[in-house]
C-alpha cells in the first residue's frame, strides 16, 4: 500500500475508534477541534523543520505529491490519526479507571 | 524536533497543572497501543521506502524493524504532548465536555 492508501486507512479507522467503537466521539467535541488547533501549527513546523533540512526524506512515487510546510499532505492525516487516536484511549482509560 | 515538542507541551504541567506525568498509569495504558500500531506503520513504511532519515542527522541507534531512535521516541513524546494540550484546554474551558467524566 502506499502512503496515501495507509493515511486514508489510518482516518478511516481512528475515526470509526472514536465514534462506534470507544464511543468517546471527540470527534463532536469542542475540546477535541480546540486542541487540534493548538497542535496543527506546531505539526506544520516541525514537518518544516525536519524536510527543509532533509532530516526526513520521503518518496514521492509513494504519495500524491500535493506538499504542505515540506511534507506530504498525507502527513496531515497521519498527523490527525494519531493524534486523535491518543486522545481517543486517553479518554476511553480515563473513563474505565474513573468508572472502579 | 523533539526538544521542540517537549518545550512546546511539557511547560503545560506544570503552569496549568494538568497533571498528565502524575496519571503514569493512564499515560501508559494510552500511550503504549497507540504507539504498538504507529510504530508497525512507520515499520512498514521504512520498508516500502515511503520515507527514510538522513543517517548523519540522526543519533545513530537504530531499534527492531530498522526504526531509529528517535522514532521510538516520536511515538511517546508526540502522545503525551497531544495528552498534555487536550488536558491545558480543559483547564481553560472547564465546562466543556470531554467524556470520562473527570467533570462535575
Amino acid at each position: 500500500m502506499s502512503y496515501s492508501d495507509l493515511a486514508v486507512l489510518a482516518l478511516s479507522i481512528t475515526v470509526f475508534f472514536d465514534l462506534f467503537i470507544v464511543r468517546t466521539q471527540l470527534l463532536t467535541k469542542a475540546i477535541f477541534w480546540t486542541s487540534y488547533a493548538i497542535i496543527v501549527p506546531m505539526q506544520l513546523i516541525t514537518n518544516w523543520w525536519l524536510t527543509s533540512r532533509f532530516i526526513v526524506i520521503y518518496n514521492p512515487e509513494t504519495m500524491i505529491g500535493r506538499r504542505l510546510a515540506g511534507a506530504p499532505i498525507e502527513d496531515l492525516l497521519f498527523g490527525f490519526s494519531l493524534i486523535l487516536a491518543t486522545m481517543s484511549t486517553w479518554v476511553y482509560v480515563g473513563r474505565r479507571m474513573n468508572a472502579k | 524536533m523533539l526538544v521542540f515538542t517537549v518545550a512546546g507541551s511539557f511547560w503545560l504541567e506544570i503552569a496549568l497543572k494538568v497533571g498528565v506525568l502524575r496519571r503514569i498509569k493512564r499515560l501508559a495504558f494510552t500511550i503504549i497501543p497507540v504507539a504498538i500500531i504507529f510504530l508497525a506503520w512507520d515499520a512498514y513504511a521504512i520498508s516500502h521506502k515511503h520515507w527514510r532519515f538522513d543517517e548523519t542527522q540522526m543519533l545513530g541507534a537504530v531499534g527492531p524493524f530498522r526504526i531509529p531512535l528517535e522514532e521510538y521516541l516520536f511515538f511517546i513524546i508526540v502522545p503525551i504532548a497531544s495528552v498534555m494540550t487536550l488536558e491545558g484546554v480543559r483547564q481553560i474551558k472547564k465546562h466543556w465536555s470531554v467524556g470520562d467524566s473527570n467533570e462535575l
